[in-house]
């Protein structure tokens, strides 16, 4: 039986969208694929060396529920409905959504942005960065972690073309 | 049933379960059984589909307040 193969473009750079490449990317490598990641504009804020900047923002997000990851459960339960408009001017509300996701992900046993991402690696995921966006947004080869390749669109489509499922998230 | 590993997966949350498995299925030999715990509801769809997709056969599941046990034999 021939391999199967998966190419995901990742192109948005928070913590809410750093999720789904490296989880399907790793899965996919434990059920036998071979598996390319190509990080281009946003998503390249993914393979940088230290990711612990990336962030979730509720602002304009409407999808997503604001729940307290501690306290009692009917406390839990609670949607924080803050309107939009508050958000935006509450200094450093982005900090503040953003370690309480954090939390959340701890209390339920979800891994890590790096821990995801080391275990991709180590399961031969391989990663492509998109070299014209590197030098778009002003980065230099060593922001990034080791064991890239930094190439351009023809590239990607060489691996692209043959792959049983294409993804850009 | 007799097992050769277990691999303890409770409180782990999509994809690490799966992800343990493949690890400890590496370091068992064919024919060799692996039994796994865990928590996670959605585990017991997976673990189906991972043996359907990797050709290691699922012996059997099983569930206990709220735990799921799972034997996978490696191919």
């Amino acid at each position: 039986m021939d391999t199967k193969k998966m190419a995901i473009i990742a192109t948005k750079g928070t913590l809410d969208w750093a999720y789904p490449p490296f989880i399907l990317a790793s899965t996919a490598a434990a059920l036998g694929y071979e598996v390319q990641i190509f990080f281009t504009f946003y998503g390249l804020q993914l393979v940088r060396k230290d990711v612990s900047g990336l962030k979730v923002s509720p602002l304009g997000n409407p999808g997503m529920p604001m729940k307290m990851p501690f306290g009692p459960k009917w406390f839990k339960g609670i949607n924080w409905n803050i309107p939009n408009a508050i958000q935006s001017l509450v200094p450093g509300y982005e900090n503040v959504a953003t370690s309480l996701m954090k939390m959340t992900i701890a209390n339920c046993g979800v891994a890590t942005i790096s821990d995801l991402r080391s275990l991709c690696q180590e399961a031969d995921v391989k990663f492509l960065a998109c070299q014209m966006t590197v030098e778009l947004f002003g980065f230099d080869h060593s922001d990034f972690i080791d064991g890239m390749d930094y190439v351009g669109a023809a590239s990607f489509f060489e691996f692209a073309g043959e792959t049983d499922i294409c993804l850009f998230i | 049933m007799n097992f050769d590993k277990e691999l303890d997966a409770r409180g782990l949350n999509c994809p690490l379960p799966i992800l343990r498995a493949k690890k400890s299925l590496a370091e068992v030999a064919s024919g060799q059984v692996l039994k796994i715990l865990s928590t996670d509801p959605g585990s017991v769809k997976d673990f189906a589909a991972f043996a359907k997709q990797t050709g290691n056969e699922l012996l059997s599941t099983a569930e206990a307040g709220g735990e799921f046990t799972f034997y996978m034999k490696k191919k």
